[in-house]
């Protein structure tokens, strides 16, 4: 009958999402002077103060200090906060995606020791994901876990992990190691551990991004060892809980907002009365933002109704990027600038801010082309 | 908040009925100048085409919303009937108290630079101007106009081109898009009226261009479906050509747009039952733009990936492409809507942008 695999039904957000809007923007005019450009800012401070309004970890159960609200309002405290710039990173990848799957996967100790100080903005983690010689083919990870006496002993390395010289505690994805020689099964022994990240043995070092900013970092592990309570969910279960993991990170609403301040600015360069061509520029823009908007709360119906929407994610992830990717592109030509990060000018140190950021947006929580593959799989082609 | 079952229901039979009726020997024989009389009888005996109306008009007080759903059905299998006319024309007519019918109908004036002025003549009027590339002018049975009157907008109704001169033409998919030029054209008193109940020039030139978004998001889906099936029929190189990763990537770009397509639409939609004209200004400039954006790069991979046999009369997908490359222009191109949209957002100031995309 049809061809569209992908359903994105329209979505009408309940009242209470409505009322909390006027509350996050209430907060974040308070705290103003802590915003910027995107939500990379690092503030434990701020964390802290939205944890105690209960804007963290809002759709786990009230007994792991979740508040059992909807997606619906996760979605709208969210989205203020990535338009506003909030610095959300001390605790966003534990609410997004850490503690979701620790709420999946963990034992009753381990939801009630991590959640409630995740939810409590207390305890930053960490994707222990990615290595030197494994990206977007995480199943070719190298770093391996031996079972010792009382726990396990890791050895190997990761890299790219944003934030580890702050965080607490890293979801570790390695594998077991095996005896004798080649893998039949390239999944088999995959296990992830809830990372100390003070263990001895632990060697975190800086990788700077062409911005010159410090986010990513490799992190050496020589004889790690993590005590057995810190297994998280099965050996061997790892494929499982990390491809979960992966698909709360995808299904987030911010795959295309991160530029919309450039937006924004773009609006005031061309004033209230724009010429036709600088009009549809900016029309064509808003009309790509309105809809990923419309599908990305589509997604969070789904969630809202206990689906896994991994294909729908993906298809907001990856038009999303690139339309994100165009605002730069768009922006140099309606009004060109030679851009400068440290610039008086707003627009002149957006638009460099901007332009040099681009790149990682189709590369990080999954490249365009292995979102693609995800896309055509769902389509039944692979 | 999915589709409402009675709406589901709808859907599912306005899908079997096209699938059943709207054969290409149909649309071929259509686009040589064959009206599909019992195709268009088929859809005026499910009462869809007045169903909106109030029931003293003839209608069922439907939801337009539904309706809007039932045009991405008829983008779909590229039924060559003026159904989103009949139902704009049904609308006009019926609000402002002037004779209408279930034969087909058609509403104009549907481009901007048309000028139609109504003149009091005794009892009577006289019409002039231009009404150009009116969708089915020549088959319908009522024309209904939006003119500038001397106390404002009129509505007229017209029983036939006859009247007026009329220069046939076509669009790229071979679907009658006729001009007609009034030269002080007598009419009688009851054949116009004041516009009433929000039908006015700009609103209709607004649900048409919305109409040709849900049409063409079904003709995306059509697309894609062709494509998708066609993939993986395909064999070269001892394969199914879906199994290329070039192909497999494309055709993942193609169902992005198709769904974002169908979800601007939708969103566009939703806003008819909310009676803010502000609020559907907004929305359905984003869907005719974002639609017709996504129009243009589907029927792009939609081609690639099909080779040289998508690009043949005899193959379907060109009943598809060539009603997404006309409808894309119709009732404003998407650059127009794309221009409109931006100095909306422009004239309300940066400030506003979030604000207004997070209206509820």
């Amino acid at each position: 009958m049809t061809g569209l695999t992908f359903r994105f039904d329209p979505v009408t957000l309940p009242p209470e999402a409505i009322a909390l809007r006027a509350e996050v923007r209430a907060f974040i005019k308070e705290h103003e002077h802590l915003m910027g450009f995107t939500r990379s800012g690092f503030n434990r401070d701020f964390s802290r103060a939205m944890g105690k309004r209960g804007w963290i970890g809002m759709t786990w159960p009230k007994q792991y200090g979740g508040h059992e609200r909807s997606s619906f309002e996760r979605y709208v405290l969210i989205e203020e906060m990535l338009v506003a710039g909030a610095p959300l990173s001390a605790h966003y990848t534990g609410d997004r995606q850490s503690g979701p799957n620790i709420l999946r996967f963990g034992t009753e100790q381990q939801k009630q020791h991590f959640l409630p100080k995740i939810a409590a903005g207390e305890l930053t983690f960490c994707i222990g994901m990615s290595e030197p010689n494994s990206g977007s083919d995480l199943a070719g990870t190298r770093t391996r876990a031996v079972k010792v006496d009382g726990g396990y002993r890791i050895n190997g390395s990761k890299l790219w992990t944003s934030n580890a010289h702050r965080s607490d505690f890293a979801i570790l994805f390695c594998k077991m190691a095996q005896e004798g020689g080649a893998e039949p099964d390239r999944h088999a022994g995959a296990t992830q551990f809830l990372l100390d990240l003070k263990s001895p043995g632990i060697d975190i070092r800086p990788v700077r991004n062409l911005l010159g900013e410090h986010h990513f970092n490799e992190i050496f592990l020589t004889d790690v060892f993590v005590p057995d309570w810190l297994l998280l969910g099965k050996e061997g279960n790892g494929w499982n809980q990390v491809t979960s993991e992966l698909s709360f990170e995808r299904s987030a609403p911010d795959r295309f907002l991160v530029f919309f301040q450039v937006l924004r600015e773009m609006l005031r360069m061309a004033g209230p009365n724009p010429d036709r061509a600088t009009a549809a520029a900016l029309g064509r823009l808003v009309a790509q933002l309105a809809t990923l908007r419309s599908m990305s709360l589509s997604i969070a119906g789904m969630l809202q109704d206990g689906l896994q929407p991994n294909n729908e994610s993906a298809v907001v992830k990856d038009l999303g990027t690139r339309y994100e990717q165009d605002i730069p592109v768009v922006a140099r030509q309606l009004f060109p600038t030679e851009p400068e990060l440290e610039a008086a000018d707003l627009y002149t140190s957006m638009i460099a801010r901007a332009t040099m950021n681009a790149p990682r947006l189709s590369i990080q929580g999954g490249t365009r082309e292995i979102l693609r593959g995800i896309i055509a799989r769902g389509l039944g082609l692979r | 908040m999915p589709l409402r079952d009675e709406t589901r229901m709808l859907l599912e039979s306005m899908d079997r009925l096209f699938q059943d009726k709207c054969t290409k020997q149909l649309i071929d024989d259509a686009e040589k100048g064959t009206f599909p009389s019992d195709l268009w009888h088929a859809v005026t005996e499910t009462g869809v085409p007045l169903a909106a109306l109030p029931e003293s008009a003839g209608g069922a007080d439907a939801e337009w919303s539904d309706l809007y759903y039932v045009l991405r059905v008829t983008g779909r299998y590229a039924a060559p009937i003026p159904l989103a006319e009949t139902m704009l024309a049904g609308w006009i007519a019926a609000s402002s108290g002037l004779e209408l019918t279930d034969a087909p109908m058609t509403a104009g004036p549907v481009r901007t630079g048309d000028k139609l002025t109504l003149e009091r003549d005794g009892n009577g009027w006289r019409l002039t101007g231009q009404a150009t590339r009116l969708p089915y002018a020549c088959s319908a049975a009522r024309i209904i106009l939006i003119t500038d009157g001397p106390d404002g907008e009129m509505a007229v109704a017209l029983d036939s081109t006859e009247g007026a001169q009329t220069t046939e033409g076509r669009n790229m998919a071979g679907e009658p898009r006729d001009t007609l030029t009034f030269d002080h054209l007598r009419l009688a008193a009851d054949a116009a009226a004041p516009v009433r109940g929000g039908t006015t020039r700009e609103t209709l030139y607004r649900r048409g261009a919305l109409a040709r978004a849900a049409m063409m998001s079904g003709a995306l889906e059509r697309a894609m479906d062709l494509a998708v099936t066609y993939a993986q029929e395909r064999q070269q190189f001892g394969r199914p050509i879906s199994k290329f990763q070039a192909v497999q990537q494309n055709l993942a770009v193609l169902a992005g747009q198709t769904a974002a397509a169908v979800a601007a639409a939708n969103f566009a939609i939703e806003t008819l039952s909310r009676n803010d004209p502000a609020a559907e200004e907004f929305a359905v400039a984003i869907a005719k733009t974002r639609v017709g954006d996504a129009a243009t790069l589907a029927a792009e991979i939609a081609h690639q990936v099909h080779g040289a046999i998508g690009f043949t009369q005899e193959y379907a997908l060109q009943l598809a492409t060539r009603r997404l490359w006309s409808w894309r222009e119709e009732f404003g191109a998407d650059s127009e809507w794309a221009a409109r949209l931006g100095r909306m957002v422009c004239a309300r100031g940066p400030e506003n942008l979030w604000p207004a995309l997070t209206a509820a």
